[in-house]
């Protein structure tokens, strides 16, 4: 495999979606090549940080509107 | 995702039998993500407070419609993503398909440039809620329909066939938007993350 193949394969690889036989063959080539070893590991950990990073609180001012926006609603008698 | 409720199950009951404080106990537990999901779609904080608000009352609306065979949480995506699209398609940023669509099998032409392995993980150097802001500026970088996908898929979870369908595009588009993506968020996160990272948190993030 080459590393352009790599590269094409690494979402795959990274979800253990790819086939045994591929897997086992972009792992030979990540054994003696350190770009591209370096190229999956951070592409691992872009995917997990993105996956890991709890959402802020909602600011104030815009929770205060979505409470504003149900009394209303509500006072309303929605949805009945 | 975030996780649910405990008793989440009786509180879509009971929201669903037109208790509103059951259903604004729901909406507290996910209203950050639906926002954050908006903004991550929309890259405005305006339209994304309009799809919390527009997809929040919607849900209200049709609580008694939810069957219970998905999390509630699963549901009220959903409905936040299609008032999110309809918020691109309004301003033209979103084509359900269009003639510069990559091919499968096309993702190998983006070439890796930056290449440094990372030093300490994201969440230790630095603080949560900068890097939050940082993910959600780079995120920003992307074109509108493969931030779309990468935020369903790699922050909410979607698996790759409930992405495609929810947006309305094909496995490969999906798969291939979403390699690119990965990669090119990878690159943008190496400038600060990188072992000799020339920018550790730009000026505005300190």
């Amino acid at each position: 495999m080459r590393c352009r193949q790599v590269i094409d394969k690494i979402s795959e690889y990274i979800d253990g979606e790819l086939d045994p036989e591929l897997v086992r063959e972009l792992e030979r080539h990540l054994q003696h090549c350190e770009d591209c070893r370096v190229v999956v590991d951070t592409t691992r950990k872009t995917v997990e940080v993105f996956c890991h990073t709890e959402p802020s609180p909602l600011p104030n001012d815009v929770r205060e509107r979505l409470n504003q926006m149900f009394r209303h609603s509500f006072r309303k008698g929605e949805p009945n | 995702m975030p996780t649910h409720l405990d008793n989440e199950q009786s509180i879509v009951a009971a929201a669903q039998a037109g208790d509103s404080d059951a259903f604004v106990t729901l909406l507290n537990q996910y209203s950050r993500h639906i926002y954050r999901l908006g903004l991550s779609i929309t890259g405005n904080h305006q339209d994304a407070e309009d799809v919390l608000q527009e997809a929040s009352l919607k849900a209200y609306r049709a609580i008694a419609e939810f069957q219970g065979n998905s999390r509630f949480y699963t549901w009220l995506v959903r409905i936040a993503v299609n008032v999110a699209l309809g918020k691109l398609r309004k301003r033209a940023l979103w084509k359900e398909s269009s003639l510069d669509e990559p091919r499968e099998g096309e993702g190998g032409s983006y070439v890796p440039l930056e290449i440094e392995s990372w030093g300490d993980d994201p969440e230790k150097a630095c603080l949560h809620n900068e890097l939050q802001q940082l993910l959600a500026e780079v995120i920003q970088k992307l074109d509108p329909k493969s931030r779309t996908i990468f935020t369903l898929r790699d922050v909410e979870k979607f698996t790759i066939e409930e992405t495609a369908k929810l947006l309305g595009l094909s496995i490969p588009v999906v798969k291939t938007r979403l390699l690119r993506s990965r990669l090119k968020l990878r690159e943008e996160l190496t400038k600060y993350f990188g072992k000799d990272a020339r920018n550790a948190m730009p000026t505005s993030h300190r």
